[in-house]
């Protein structure tokens, strides 16, 4: 359909997968991945930040006397199963099946809204209970920052998944819907990513050191 | 009532200084007459049809030129205030806070509001007809781009007559920046001005990665392309690493001073070092942002009135690449006196000099273009050659500034202020106006008058000199920048009065380039052939100004300069060709954009305020505009062969 809009050499993008069935597929999905290496530096600059302003207590809470483990791993566990869950919706994509693709998109927003509950009660118990609230100290300025910034991620992921939801439910599985499935699925497992790292930089060495 | 009203109107709006209430009142009478000339002329249909809803790549890149030449005219106004102020000892034109309010609009305007938006507007224009592509890879991004920057300056513009302008410097460092030292919304127009505009330099770059790597004309291998975008596909890749950074840095500074984060206050932990260390980090790699496009149009102009092909193309290429990568571990020479340990400034010091060799590499391969070429002395080509030498002088000068025991002499002096106008004026300035001559007929159909152009040229030309080589030299006897005013009897003097000649002297070559502009729309000599200049790329091998799809048949390339070629071997020259035409697939027009922008300005005026009743309505007006784009699926439409047999009937186009 979009083939004379682009002028590079015509491919034989019939044996390819839908979301690169043409060429603006491609091109958009291409355009993803340098979105996210950009994403990468914004977040390799917060967590560098974060490292840095680490010790900078100021006499308040340090990462020891907030971080609990259970909550942690609760939260961790959610997001690492989703992304599972948003990885078996893209083969169901690869295989045409409607309903299994919507299935696991759904079963993934949902997780992701139970990874983003958690996190609200723990920056609510943090900030309320523990007398612990972004304006306290530099570390915790660091602290809220890059995990707001990663739950905002996730946030406007989820919206993003129910819009892309309304349009397969509409449209079923075309060049177009099967491109957005995909590119949504490389985000979620972007921030997945993400959350490892914090897991690692934030948490185990919060708790550890 | 009537009390609080006046009150608050006393606070919001910018009072007490003639110079202010002159400023609103030509805003005002200006915005009246905008409005009255678009109703009288019934133009609002074509004005929102033809151009606010555009996504035609040419226009874009137009509207980018025209707003950033209405910001070149502001951030020279605010030179020629300093200049003003300065020019004797104990002036009292300006006061203290009103001059440090004039050289942060300055030096922001200058950077984020000109000298981005003036490369990203010939970018728009030449890359896509370079490489043989009918539009960019997306272009609602690149509209949305557009307006993004156009909102930001607007926002960033209003806050001299609104609230008060921010007065940090362009650099805004904290803890002077942050909310105890610096009270009020100044600040927050900065980070929140530039912040918008940085989202869309941030998609710009994005955008122009994919477009030159997957739509580049059957047969253009990367290493035959012009050099313009290589030097764009380079400056890309910056744009992609180097942003973030400063998104992160303007978020953390806004959220320090909006809700009582500790990122950059002394108080709590915070690290004033840390917004230099991020704000550089970004900051320097903006300096070849800014740089190597003009690298690119340079080469491109000399090789084409050198009537030669460029000298040492692969070597060109590689240099620039060995910039950009050396363009990130530089940052940190901005700060040399800042208290870090020897080894460090060592091993910045070292990496800053390093980058002379891939610019002196560069210099020497234009000097070999021209070498024994047939060399042909337009207004393009004399913006170029001046810029060889002035530039080197900048460059050189730079050198002397790496040395870090030096630069703690040099550093904050006028030595540095001369140093880096010699490279962004010399360099940028001198690049977007070569470029504006250079590509003018191919936007608008229509040549800049000549002997205008040269006048403009010579004029800008010498008083550049003039107002920046005895600054150099001002700068040793120890005259320091950002100071408002200074005794006499220290010797400053003459030199001073010397330099706001120049400062005239470039403002008139600045209004003569202005006069050219508007006397060669009526008079100006007509390009009918597409190909005025007798250039050497793809750009000119269609019509001026080019259709809306650009190329009735996609051109194939087997070499480098392909059209150069192709009229040299009229067997492939392949615009005029008897293959039929095909219909053309091209994105609608689309308001989404410039009403997302709307959107992002009411939100970024809502924060400056800390009017959360206004902010949030603004942020979800963005998601829905997201949203409603999601769900647009009728976005494209065919020109039929018809209209493109009429439209090429119409250039002589059709064989």
């Amino acid at each position: 359909m979009t083939h004379s809009l682009l002028s590079l050499n015509e491919k034989d993008r019939s044996k390819m997968p839908l979301e690169y069935s043409t060429e603006e597929g491609d091109l958009r999905i291409v355009g993803f991945w340098i979105f996210l290496a950009a994403e990468l530096v914004l977040f390799g600059t917060l967590f560098g930040t974060y490292l840095v302003l680490q010790s900078h207590t100021a006499g308040g809470p340090t990462a020891k006397d907030l971080f609990e483990i259970g909550p942690v791993m609760a939260e961790t566990i959610v997001l690492l199963v989703s992304s599972f869950t948003c990885g078996l919706s893209t083969i169901e994509l690869r295989r045409h099946n409607k309903k299994g693709l919507i299935g696991w998109l759904i079963v993934t927003i949902l997780l992701g809204l139970v990874f983003v509950g958690l996190e609200v009660n723990e920056f609510y118990t943090y900030a309320v209970h523990e007398g612990a609230p972004l304006s306290r100290s530099a570390f915790l300025s660091g602290f809220f920052v890059l995990l707001g910034t990663h739950g905002c991620h996730v946030s406007l992921g989820i919206v993003w998944i129910i819009g892309i939801l309304l349009q397969l439910a509409r449209r079923g599985i075309t060049p177009v819907t099967a491109r957005k499935a995909f590119m949504v699925g490389l985000y979620w497992h972007f921030l997945d990513v993400v959350w490892i790292f914090i897991f690692t930089a934030v948490y185990l060495t919060g708790l550890v050191i | 009532m009537i009390e609080s009203i006046k009150s608050f109107m006393g606070w919001f709006f910018v009072t007490g200084d003639p110079m202010i209430y002159g400023a609103d009142a030509s805003i005002a009478l200006v915005s009246i007459g905008i409005v009255a000339v678009l109703t009288y002329f019934k133009k609002w249909k074509w004005l929102w049809d033809e151009w606010l809803t555009s996504v035609d790549h040419k226009k874009i890149g137009i509207m980018y030129i025209l707003a950033a030449l209405l910001m070149l005219f502001r951030g020279g106004i605010d030179a020629l205030m300093m200049r003003a102020q300065l020019t004797l000892p104990n002036m009292h034109f300006l006061d203290a806070e009103h001059y440090n309010q004039v050289f942060t609009t300055h030096g922001t305007i200058m950077i984020i509001f000109v000298a981005m938006p003036f490369i990203f507007g010939l970018m728009n224009i030449a890359v896509p007809l370079q490489i043989g592509a009918r539009d960019v890879a997306y272009p609602f991004l690149n509209a949305l781009s557009f307006w993004l920057f156009f909102m930001g300056a607007m926002l960033f513009n209003l806050s001299f007559v609104i609230g008060g302008s921010p007065d940090a410097g362009w650099s805004s460092y904290a803890p002077y920046a942050g909310a105890e030292m610096n009270p009020g919304v100044g600040q927050n127009y900065y980070l929140l001005g530039v912040q918008i505009s940085g989202i869309g330099s941030l998609a710009t770059g994005i955008n122009f990665l994919v477009t030159i790597l997957k739509m580049r004309a059957p047969g253009m291998t990367l290493f035959k392309m012009p050099m313009f975008t290589w030097s764009i596909l380079i400056t890309s890749v910056i744009v992609v690493f180097a942003f973030p950074a400063f998104t992160v840095a303007l978020a953390l500074m806004t959220i320090d001073r909006l809700f009582g984060a500790h990122f950059f206050t002394i108080a709590a932990g915070g690290s004033p070092m840390l917004w230099a260390n991020l704000f550089w980090f970004w900051g320097h790699p903006e300096v070849y942002i800014v740089l190597l496009p003009v690298f690119g149009i340079f080469s491109e102009v000399i090789a084409t009135f050198a009537h030669k092909t460029l000298f040492g193309y692969a070597v060109m290429v590689w240099s620039m690449v060995a910039i950009s990568l050396l363009s990130f571990i530089t940052w940190l020479h901005h700060f040399f006196t800042m208290g870090n340990t020897a080894p460090v400034n060592a091993f910045f010091s070292i990496s800053t000099m390093l980058i002379a060799i891939p610019t002196g590499v560069k210099i020497f391969n234009w000097l070999f273009t021209l070498n024994k070429g047939r060399i042909q002395f337009t207004t393009p080509m004399l913006w170029a050659l001046a810029f060889i030498p002035n530039f080197t002088i900048g460059g050189v000068t730079g050198v002397m500034l790496a040395m870090a025991p030096a630069d703690y002499q040099y550093h904050n002096s006028y030595f540095l202020v001369a140093h880096f106008h010699s490279t962004l004026i010399a360099g940028t300035v001198f690049g977007i106006f070569c470029g504006l001559h250079y590509w003018w007929p191919k936007m608008f159909g229509y040549m800049l008058d000549e002997t205008k152009g040269k006048w403009s040229f010579w004029i800008f030309m010498i008083s550049f000199n003039i107002c920046f080589m005895p600054m150099y030299f001002l700068g040793l006897m120890g005259m320091t920048r950002r100071m408002y005013t200074y005794p006499a009897g220290l010797g400053w003097t003459p030199i001073n009065v010397v330099m706001t000649i120049g400062a005239v002297g470039m403002g008139v070559g600045f209004a003569l380039i202005a006069y050219n502009i508007v006397w060669s729309a009526i008079h100006g000599n007509k390009d009918k052939t597409g190909d005025p200049w007798g250039g050497r790329t793809l750009e000119w091998a269609t019509a001026s100004p080019a259709a809306e799809y650009n190329f009735a048949h996609i051109p194939e390339v087997s070499t480098r300069d392909a059209f150069a070629a192709m009229k040299e071997d009229k067997g492939v020259f392949t615009t005029k060709t008897a293959k039929p035409y095909e219909p053309i697939h091209m994105p609608n027009n689309t308001g989404i954009p410039v009403i997302m922008a709307t959107f992002m300005f009411i939100a970024g005026f809502g924060c400056v305020f800390e009017w959360y009743w206004m902010a949030v309505p603004g942020l979800i007006g963005i998601v829905i505009c997201m949203i409603a784009r999601s769900f647009v699926y009728d976005d494209h439409h065919y020109i039929s062969v018809n209209e493109i047999k009429r439209t090429e009937a119409g250039t002589g186009r059709l064989s």
